[in-house]
């Protein structure tokens, strides 16, 4: 049977690589998507946590309360986020982050 | 959930998600995420949370993946040609990576290690107590089964009754946020 560590390291893991695509990569929309990995990553830190730690023999559903709402406001932020890459193609024709830097000082 | 089957979710979950930032094309990337999340889905089940489960298929993969090809396609993208990159950069990535991971590795070692607690039809049916006599939950619970949904439905309605509406009210606010955002401006 896996035990609470090998879950925190394989979500670990998953999160250095949505770290590892946000700081190594150039295109929004691949750094958006490794955005997503590391919530998803987080999110099965606390699922782990929530079944790990049962409360009166029951799973504790309180942690799993809270995956449900990072689902619901990532959606909500995914569909935002895409709005305004589209909005950015359209103002820019790029959506490369080293084309980029009308705010660099 | 047996571990051979924790290490074949954990491994389609980690090779999707580094396929994702390996590949050019966006759609491949997009294409692995899903199978990244597949895999997530399947050790969410394998830790008996089955309606996360069931909701990262379809939000995630179905909605949001959906969602990312969608604009993939709207935007016309192609593969990304190799670009000279200074080494600066990629190596301070990898650093910061590289540290990172020997630091998960050094806290895990030393944290206290612990095992799955029992479902076990004995732990349900003893559960089965906290909840009215006649209730779907309790019915479930004696009979071994988890009852998931209702659990979740339970505590959502009563103890997190006020973020819920809450959350609607955010999920109207970004609905209106995306038409306003993608109009064009009349200038």
């Amino acid at each position: 049977m896996p035990t609470l560590n090998d879950y925190l390291l394989v979500s670990g893991l998953l999160f250095a690589i949505g770290l590892a695509g946000v700081v190594l990569r150039r295109n929004i929309i691949i750094v958006f998507m490794c955005l997503e990995l590391m919530l998803s990553a987080a999110n099965l830190s606390l699922v782990a946590f929530s079944r790990f730690n049962t409360i009166n023999g029951l799973p504790d559903y309180n942690a799993q309360m809270l995956v449900f709402f990072v689902i619901t406001v990532a959606a909500a932020e995914v569909a935002v986020g895409l709005a305004i890459i589209v909005a950015l193609y359209r103002a820019r024709q790029t959506i490369h982050t080293d084309e980029l830097t009308s705010l660099k000082g | 959930m047996p571990s051979y089957l924790f290490w074949l979710f954990s491994t389609i979950m980690l090779i999707g998600g580094a396929a994702v930032i390996a590949f050019r094309n966006p759609v491949s990337s997009a294409l692995s995420m899903v199978t990244c999340f597949v895999g997530l889905a399947g050790l969410f089940i394998g830790l008996s949370a089955f309606f996360v489960g069931i909701i990262q298929i379809l939000v995630y993969t179905g909605a949001v993946m959906v969602l990312f090809l969608f604009i993939i396609m709207l935007l016309d993208l192609k593969d990304e040609e190799k670009r000279a990159r200074g080494f600066a950069p990629l190596a301070a990535g990898l650093a910061l990576v590289v540290a990172f991971v020997v630091q998960l590795v050094g806290i895990l070692s030393q944290s206290v290690d612990k095992a799955a607690p029992d479902l076990d039809k004995h732990t349900l049916t003893n559960a089965a107590a906290q909840f009215p006599k006649d209730s779907k939950i309790a019915e479930a619970l004696s009979d071994g089964r988890l009852p998931d949904i209702h659990l979740i439905g339970h505590t959502l309605f009563t103890q997190y009754n006020l973020p819920l509406q809450l959350l609607g009210v955010l999920l109207l606010v970004a609905t209106i946020g995306v038409v306003t955002l993608s109009k064009r401006q009349a200038d």
